[in-house]
């Protein structure tokens, strides 16, 4: 009985904030393990397909992307709603593709290079025509491996 | 007395309580610029561009397994029309052909999944028959693992996983796209 009046007699000691610094470190540290550096601002809106067979990309400097989809709302006045190409953080059309591939290329390491994959991110309402024209312009400049962005989908 | 009080003051602690604010600014900035990493997909291989056009091959017509993929999305599917849904098992049919049909292929050796698509078909459907082709075959690849070392088609070792697309090889041939629908 007396256990419990006695405690209220106390002035409760102010808690220790010194950890505190600590635990967000670890937050912090956690968040820069999963998370990538935004590189490349979007200016087409991709919303990917969902598929099954689905393969994780893992080296991200081996990766580069091309954004296929609508121009989003502020670039439609100069660019119209057709499905664009986006490569790095501007448009793009297919004959800057090989530039592109090789100014990747040069930043990767000679004996990865084999090991570049295309991460092809297309907005599911996009008609085959431009992907397809991609997918030619990909192959003419010896980038054979491709990889169709897709969401994980719920079965 | 200077140095007295200053002596003093280096023996007191450091005062960590901002220390969590700048923690804090620090989370907030990277929660900003990044993304969480978060990309998958289907992962194909292109075939080499040619400038040449493709020497004709013919094949036995019961060894072709052809899906066609019109601008309105629908799929013809040796020469009848079929639903994505019902795409893999009758791939996974015409490869194995359990009940040794005339009209579905020889042997796994010999099957050939012919993809054509129009370039007004949307790339949804492009992908979902694309993913329903890959997920027949991995799961005749994980059905023979299975039956003869007992385990996935991802746990086998590297020559088991070459045996293995000996007897089941994905051959899946990708026609040059039809232009009747444009985007």
């Amino acid at each position: 009985m007396s256990k419990f009046e006695k405690k209220r007699g106390k002035s409760s000691p102010a808690i220790s904030t010194a950890s505190l610094p600590d635990i967000i470190f670890m937050l912090l540290f956690f968040f820069m393990m999963v998370t990538v550096m935004r590189d490349s601002s979007l200016k087409v809106s991709v919303i990917t397909p969902s598929a099954t067979e689905l393969t994780k990309l893992e080296k991200k400097s081996l990766v580069n992307y091309l954004f296929i989809g609508k121009p989003t709302a502020e670039y439609q006045k100069e660019r119209g709603t057709k499905p664009t190409l986006q490569l790095g953080d501007k448009f793009a059309d297919e004959d800057d593709i090989p530039l592109f591939l090789e100014n990747h290329r040069q930043k990767v390491d000679e004996r990865q290079r084999g090991l570049i994959t295309s991460s092809l991110k297309v907005d599911q309402n996009t008609t085959m025509g431009i992907v397809g024209d991609v997918k030619t312009a990909l192959r003419k400049a010896g980038q054979y491996k491709v990889n169709y962005s897709a969401k994980k989908r719920a079965e | 007395m200077a140095k007295k009080s200053s002596k003093d003051r280096l023996s007191n602690e450091v005062n960590a309580g901002s220390m969590a604010d700048i923690a804090f600014l620090l989370l907030i900035f990277f929660l900003v610029t990044t993304t969480i990493a978060e990309d998958k997909g289907v992962l194909v291989r292109l075939p080499p561009w040619s400038d040449e056009p493709a020497d004709v091959l013919k094949f036995k017509e019961r060894n072709v397994y052809s899906i066609l993929v019109n601008a309105n999305n629908d799929l013809l599917v040796r020469g009848e029309p079929k639903r994505v849904e019902d795409l893999k098992e009758g791939i996974k049919e015409f490869i194995m052909n359990p009940t040794k049909r005339s009209d579905l292929a020889e042997s796994s050796e010999d099957a050939i999944v012919s993809f054509k698509n129009d370039r007004g078909t949307k790339y949804a459907t492009y992908l979902e028959v694309y993913n329903e082709v890959m997920a027949a075959y991995n799961e005749l690849w994980d059905e023979y693992a299975n039956a003869k070392y007992g385990k996935d088609y991802e746990f086998l070792t590297k020559e088991q996983r070459l045996a293995v697309r000996e007897v089941i090889p994905k051959k899946l041939s990708e026609a040059e796209p039809t232009a009747f629908g444009e985007e």
